[in-house]
């Protein structure tokens, strides 16, 4: 079968896979919409969770920043995964034995306060909405780009896909087929890894594969990546560093920080039985995102080798432009590969000069979606990664979608607003607020604001800088009050708004942006993407410092904590 | 019925506190340590093709990462069963 008609069939067959989930999962509470009435295994929930927290982003761009940054791309790496550890030591057990439906709800509460709950609303929509345009434009861009769909049609098949398992089955539905594309989109990732490894060093494992020496030669694989890529003007892939020490120490921290006060990846926890099981549950997903987490770096080295070996097979000798391989003109159609010969001697000169260098495009997304064919593998190969791809971008939509719904319907409406709707109301609301947010990140997909691109960081600095340290004072202090926590919230978030939009423009348009991206003028040289941690910090020390001036929290509140400090049961009091 | 008096949820507390120092120490060590302070220093050693700094930048450290979460929920079950809130009427 055709390149073409197999991608058709994996796609479509997934599709049929996640809506006939949605009706064996169909939710028939708000227990069951908002949090699967908690019945989920840890292990099951664990799975979820990857496919939940693996995007787009993940799945086909992190490879390629890793291509291109080499050691430096470990912030992505280690900021991506150390989070987990974090959530399963420091929020998700305790926040399990809370055992209500959203985080707002939690901040509200345990912060007596509805300005808490309306400034982490607030942060908890934007956050959602900024990330889930970019899996929006993920589809689309998936749909052109396999299925030769305009990019519209795509975007509005992924939405049906979604609306009809999101809105029928709630966490319940999202849950199960988080798990099915799980499996596709791990199969997706690493078969075609393995291949590459495999023909690169003879060693089909590509954690190993990296460390592993050229096949039929003795030099290691690394070796030969760092000395080719030198050769070319670069700097060594094992030892760029991202800007310094210090900003990469700062930005794998506001990674870190920042995943672990991510509300779509909080309230998966919610959705499990026990509070050990999200203890275990954390592990669980930890292990699932290991897997593609630990392929990434050889998928991104060898990719990189094989690009820079095609450009230049031997040293001195560069390709004929008319030699191209046929995978570097399919790609060129697309705009992400552009070549302009400035020397006009028909061949490709690619090197680290901006003046000299004739790739003047390669996209960092190249790197996944191409390596298939830079291997020489078979069409079905590209079909799944085809398939894959949508599975992560759907997947993260929709538990984005989910948080958005239920903080709509649960902590707007029925806590704040109309307190006295029953639960049958509550569900309908619920649904119709999730195909509210559905059609919402449709329109956003279909007409992206030009801050699409900037705006996953943001997602992260609010979360890092506003919600996470939130979080963890109400479950590590008793002493913070209510005065304390908002205040710490907004100094948080306006601090990292400030420094992220002055760099970068505010809501990232470049002519309104006052100090311009210029790096000398960066605190401390950390760029405005690694500044979430300094919003944190600041956001502990105004909310501590408020608190000190402010009476201390009702007796229920330091109750409250103690009791969900123990993972079963309440606390006997005299 | 499990329900801890006071004084036993504090002692409780500061044992789970103390086992997240500890782990949280590791974590820091392996990730922030190796893979970005000390990553000069590690890369003088080589193990196969790779040196072992930008090793443990871009695979150790999510090795350990998998292994300190399993390790503290292990500890914590083992704890909740001494403390005896490790039943089954959770909310």
């Amino acid at each position: 079968m055709d390149l073409q008609g197999l991608t058709y069939l994996f796609v479509g067959t997934s599709f049929a896979l996640y809506v006939g989930i949605a009706f064996l999962s169909r939710a028939g509470s708000t227990r069951d919409f908002y949090v699967a009435s908690s019945r989920v295994h840890p292990v099951a929930n664990g799975m979820a969770t990857a496919a939940d927290w693996m995007s787009a982003a993940s799945f086909i761009s992190m490879a390629g920043l890793i291509a291109f940054m080499g050691y430096g791309g470990s912030i992505f790496l280690m900021g991506w995964t150390g989070g987990y550890v974090i959530l399963a030591m420091l929020l998700a057990p305790y926040l399990r034995k809370y055992g209500k439906f959203t985080v707002p709800e939690f901040i509200a509460d345990r912060f007596y306060s509805n300005s808490a709950r309306m400034v982490s609303v607030l942060c908890l929509i934007v956050c959602s909405i900024t990330y889930v345009i970019g899996q929006m434009k993920g589809v689309g861009v998936a749909f052109s780009r396999f299925l030769e769909v305009e990019y519209e049609i795509g975007l509005l098949a992924g939405m049906g896909v979604v609306f009809v398992y999101a809105v029928m089955g709630g966490m319940k539905g999202i849950t199960y087929t988080q798990i099915a594309q799980y499996c596709i989109l791990i199969l997706a990732y690493t078969i075609p890894a393995v291949f590459v490894s495999l023909s690169l060093t003879g060693n089909p494992i590509p954690q190993l594969g990296l460390g592993a020496s050229m096949q039929g030669s003795d030099t290691y694989l690394l070796d030969k990546l760092d000395q080719i890529v030198r050769d070319l003007g670069f700097h060594e892939y094992t030892t760029d560093v991202r800007l310094s020490s210090l900003n990469m120490f700062a930005y794998t921290m506001s990674l870190m920080i920042g995943t672990a006060g991510l509300p779509h990846v909080i309230i998966r926890f919610f959705t499990v039985p026990k509070v050990r099981d999200a203890r275990s549950s954390a592990g669980w997903a930890l292990v699932f995102i290991a897997i593609l987490y630990t392929t990434a770096p050889a998928v991104a080295g060898m990719a990189r080798l094989n690009l820079a070996q095609t450009m230049e097979p031997a040293p001195g000798e560069h390709l004929l432009y008319e030699e191209r391989p046929q995978w570097f003109r399919n790609w060129e159609k697309t705009g992400l590969l552009r070549f302009e010969d400035k020397n006009a001697d028909g061949r490709i000169q690619y090197n680290a000069d901006i003046q000299r260098n004739e790739m003047v495009k390669i996209d960092n997304d190249i790197m996944v979606l191409a390596n298939p064919e830079i291997a020489g593998l078979p069409n079905w190969v590209i079909a799944l990664v085809a398939a894959g791809g949508l599975a992560a971008a759907l997947s993260t939509a929709a538990g984005l979608l989910l948080a958005l719904a239920a903080s709509v319907s649960h902590d707007l409406l029925k806590c704040m607003i109309s307190p006295r709707i029953t639960e049958r109301q509550e569900l309908w609301t619920s649904r119709a607020a999730m195909a509210a947010a559905i059609s919402l990140a449709g329109y956003l997909g279909l007409d992206p604001p030009d801050f699409a691109a900037g705006t996953v960081a943001l997602a992260f600095g609010l979360a890092a800088s506003s919600i996470f340290p939130a979080l963890m004072m109400g479950i590590f202090s008793k002493r913070v009050t209510q005065e304390g926590a908002v205040a710490g919230m907004i100094a948080g978030l306006s601090v990292t708004l400030l420094y992220v939009f002055q760099h970068k423009g505010i809501m990232f348009s470049a002519s309104t942006s006052f100090l311009g991206p210029m790096p000398p003028n960066w605190f401390l040289g950390i760029e405005p993407n690694a500044f979430g941690v300094i919003g944190a910090m600041v956001n502990f020390a105004v909310a501590f410092g408020v608190s000190r001036f402010t009476p201390p929290p009702p007796d229920r509140i330091c109750n409250l904590v103690e009791d969900i400090r123990i993972p079963v049961g309440t606390i006997e009091r005299e | 019925m499990s329900g801890m008096t006071e004084q036993r949820a504090r002692i409780y507390w500061r044992r789970n506190l103390a086992l997240i120092l500890r782990i949280l120490a590791i974590w820091f060590v392996v990730s922030f340590g190796f893979g970005i302070v000390l990553v000069d220093v590690l890369n003088h050693v080589q193990i196969y093709g790779y040196k072992l700094g930008f090793w443990f930048a871009q695979q150790g450290s999510i090795y350990v990462f998998v292994a300190l979460i399993f390790y503290y929920a292990r500890r914590m079950a083992a704890l909740d069963r001494e403390f005896d809130v490790d039943g089954d009427e959770g909310p």
